[in-house]
């Protein structure tokens, strides 16, 4: 993937102030390029609509992916963001719909709830020492669950949005052009990235990610940094589900959001985030979730048979992982 | 003597350059109890792992039953009838008795399924043998320590080890318990097995052991035989190197302050309990064997694992520490004894890490401002003299040396009332090694309370002011002035010494 960059010497050349870099670096040469062919082959792919409706996709996963991103640097995982978004996304239908709940006081509810939920995954991994696997597989059964039986596995609307239908609108609209969840997510990520990369609590997370022994020998408060990030994760995921429920129009519980949570984790470890933790930057995450949203639209515009857009994703994730296993990663 | 069933000659073996054992022969004769002893790093372990075939050695000849014996692997030895019992037990708490017995040669039927009627029916017989009256499908989670070790005991004898090697077998257990292994080996030796015997309890060799040879530094000290075989005997043999005289050392009075560890019981000892005084002003030595207990006291003032009881103070103030951020926050620092695990993270930069548990004096506006933290990494690279390319240097491409001063350094910048080093030149080069003492004599003259737990009998008696030592979780004594020489520390750390102990 990134054959392209001179490997790093010990001077600092432009190429080794780059190493860093280099998955990132890979991702926007790789996305560069499977645009400018994509451009090439099919003029539809420049089309004002074609680049909005793949900015709202990258706006609705991205928003969630930079949650994810941060407890996948703590070397840990979160499974259950998909469900999330069937859960909340079920409570956003009764909220506004059946108990005629203010918007204003609806979407803090979900927040909240969202943040909740995401504080019991933390304590239960930094209290009770389960694996966050383990916990947020279950939160993935759990909520998926929950949702399908309170709607009574039937589909809910948003039926003639009375009330709400000013708000929904314009999270469903555009400004300047662009979508509105591709704003948010382009505010929320840089407030990650900030977060991430700016603030002691970023640092932490890295220390913790790489070696949480020293991190806590060195009087980091790990349980208290890691149940943070489960919070800031879901609640991520939280803000996800408000945007991509009216953008689905409707809730069904047994799939609204499914394989969301892998969209979100293929997208951090495609761009340099390590499952072991302790790797990844936030421009990464952005650029791993575009990329994964321009599968579809790849598979799309080239007229290959829809059916085979998750084979092409895995395809593309794993040339990825052995180009990089080949051609970078120092041989022993 | 009869024939020996083993002779090992001239066994010579280094590890990365740092010689571990010169030229050590060793015999044994059939039928003998042999005890093994000598300080830590003596190379006792080293020598019986090139026996059991753990480790090959660079040079000498091995013997066995009147055979050039070639020990490759832990199959050859094996093979040859040498069965080695660790002192970390190598059990599988999943499988009953007779599975770990028969571990990777348990008896088939059709070739396929395993024999268990026939394990069990073998195993019987040798658990008798060796005490053990248990029935054979037993799980190990349900034994004991003493039991489970007499399983590897068992599991040697099926084997038909004709030379049984046990590395501190009594090191957990209790004293029935270990009376009762003991009577298990004159057994063994009066059926015609052979055991070399590695242990610090003194009075067990003594006991029963017709011999002992004890390792100094990697190198043959003595044998002692029959009524020369005396506990006096065996701690003159262990010590006896010549130390050059120590720097003056600092005689701080107890009214100087410092921190007062009252009644501490830990996890590792929770039958005993320590009380500790670390002044101001001084280095105090933590001397005793390994698992005496000594990092799990370290530990525990730090804040790492939860105290079961005690308390602390610094200069008569209580101190209430239940995590190390506590710790930190009240002056406290620990370098830990495992540098790669927890002292650094090898993966970050060395100003990542020298800035590690002061980030908050590096924060501008809510952000990070890496100058400033250059800056201070760049300070303590000069200060300390931490040979790096630049302070973005990762800590992994440094020395041994030069990766513990950059934990140095990360305490050094919380300006530490109490600083406790747990093994402080583990791992580093002579240079280094220095420049860490003078470190911690400064340290000390600024008025911080050091204290440093070593197995490095030279480091203890040189760089201390006082030395305390502790002998499976108690503390054994305290030696000042000219009381701090290498027989009085070993006679405490072995646990025998009338008219020493406090």
């Amino acid at each position: 993937m990134s054959s392209g960059l001179p490997t790093p010497t010990r001077a600092p050349t432009l190429a080794a102030r780059l190493a860093p870099w280099r998955r990132e670096l890979a991702v926007l040469a790789l996305l560069l390029a499977v645009s400018i062919s994509l451009a090439l082959v099919n003029e539809q792919f420049l089309t004002a609509q074609n680049l909005q409706n793949l900015m709202r996709r990258v706006g609705i996963s991205g928003i969630f992916a930079v949650g994810l991103g941060l407890v996948i640097i703590t070397g840990g995982i979160d499974l259950s963001v998909g469900s999330l978004l069937a859960l909340l996304g079920i409570l956003q239908c009764f909220l506004l719909v059946d108990w005629h709940v203010p918007w204003y006081l609806a979407f803090p509810i979900i927040l909240g709830m969202g943040a909740f939920l995401g504080l019991c995954h933390g304590l239960l991994i930094t209290c009770l020492r389960l694996w966050p696997f383990i916990v947020t597989l279950c939160g993935l059964l759990i909520y998926r669950g929950t949702a399908q039986f309170i709607a009574g596995n039937e589909s809910k609307g948003f039926g003639s949005a009375e009330g709400f239908s000013a708000v929904r609108d314009f999270l469903n609209g555009y400004v300047i052009g662009v979508p509105v969840s591709f704003w948010i997510m382009l505010m929320v990520a840089g407030a990650g990235g900030v977060l991430l990369h700016g603030t002691v609590f970023g640092r932490h997370l890295y220390a913790i990610g790489h070696n949480e022994e020293a991190a806590r020998h060195s009087g980091i408060r790990t349980s208290l940094v890691i149940t943070i990030a489960y919070v800031l994760c879901s609640l991520t995921a939280s803000l996800t589900s408000i945007l991509f429920a009216f953008d689905s129009g409707g809730i069904t519980p047994s799939n609204h959001g499914s394989f969301y949570e892998l969209y979100g984790i293929a997208a951090a470890v495609v761009a340099g985030c390590s499952l072991r933790g302790g790797q990844g930057s936030m421009v990464g995450i952005v650029l791993g979730v575009i990329l994964i949203q321009l599968i579809p639209n790849l598979v799309n515009l080239l007229g290959w048979d829809t059916s085979l857009t998750f084979a092409v994703m895995g395809l593309v994730i794993l040339i990825g992982a052995i180009a990089d296993s080949l051609l970078v990663r120092p041989r022993h | 003597m009869t024939v020996p069933l083993l002779e090992m000659r001239g066994i010579s073996k280094s590890f990365g350059g740092v010689a571990a054992l010169h030229g050590v022969d060793f015999s044994a004769a059939e039928g003998e109890v042999i005890g093994l002893i000598g300080e830590n790093g003596a190379g006792k372990s080293t020598l019986m792992k090139i026996l059991g075939g753990i480790h090959q050695a660079d040079s000498g000849s091995i013997h066995f039953n009147g055979q050039q014996a070639a020990i490759g692997s832990v199959a050859d030895a094996t093979r040859l009838g040498i069965a080695f019992v660790h002192q970390e037990l190598s059990v599988f708490e999943n499988l009953d008795i007779a599975g770990n017995v028969f571990l990777g040669r348990e008896p088939r039927r059709m070739g396929v399924l395993i024999d268990r009627a026939r394990m069990h029916r073998e195993t019987t017989p040798i658990l008798r043998r060796v005490g053990l009256d248990l029935d054979p499908g037993t799980p190990l989670t349900h034994l004991s320590l003493a039991q489970r070790q007499l399983v590897e005991i068992a599991k040697s004898l099926s084997l038909d080890a004709r030379l049984i090697i046990m590395d501190e077998p009594t090191s957990s257990l209790t004293l029935t318990e270990a009376n009762r292994l003991l009577e298990i080996i004159a057994d063994l030796a009066a059926h015609r097995h052979t055991v070399v015997y590695i242990s610090h309890r003194l009075h067990e060799l003594t006991r029963s052991c017709g011999r002992a040879v004890v390792l100094r530094d990697g190198r043959l000290a003595g044998g002692l035989t029959g009524i020369e075989f005396t506990h006096a005997n065996l701690v003159r043999l262990m010590v006896g190197r010549d130390l050059p005289p120590a720097a003056a050392r600092t005689a701080v009075g107890a009214s100087a302050g410092g921190l007062a560890i009252r009644a501490l019981r830990t996890q590792a000892w929770p039958g005993h309990t320590i009380d500790l005084d670390v002044r101001r002003g001084e280095v105090l030595g933590l001397a005793g064997l390994v698992g005496a207990g000594r990092s799990e006291v370290a530990r525990a003032v730090f804040g790492i694992d939860a105290m079961l009881e005690g308390s602390l103070s610094l200069d008569g103030r209580a101190l209430r520490v239940r995590s190390p951020c506590d710790a930190i926050s009240v002056g406290l620092a620990l370098v830990p004894e495992d540098r790669k695990l927890a002292g650094l993270i090898l993966e970050m930069s060395i100003r990542e890490n020298a800035t590690m548990a002061t980030l908050h004096r590096h924060v501008r506006r809510g952000l990070i401002d890496r100058a400033s933290e250059r800056r201070a990494a760049e300070g303590a690279i000069s200060s300390l003299g931490i040979r790096a390319t630049s302070s973005e240097a990762k800590s992994s491409s440094l020395s041994g040396g030069n990766q513990q001063k950059v934990v140095l350094s990360k305490w050094l910048a919380t300006n530490p009332q109490v600083v406790i080093l747990d093994e402080p030149t583990r791992g580093v080069d002579v240079g280094a090694k220095h420049e860490i003492y003078q470190l911690i004599r400064r340290l000390a003259a600024e008025g911080a309370a050091v204290l440093m737990v070593s197995s490095d009998m030279e480091e203890v008696i040189l760089q201390s002011d006082r030395v305390a030592v502790m002998h499976e979780g108690e503390l054994a004594g305290i030696l000042t002035g000219d009381d701090i020489t290498e027989e009085a520390v070993m006679h405490l750390a072995v646990g025998q010494a009338p008219g020493l102990a406090s």
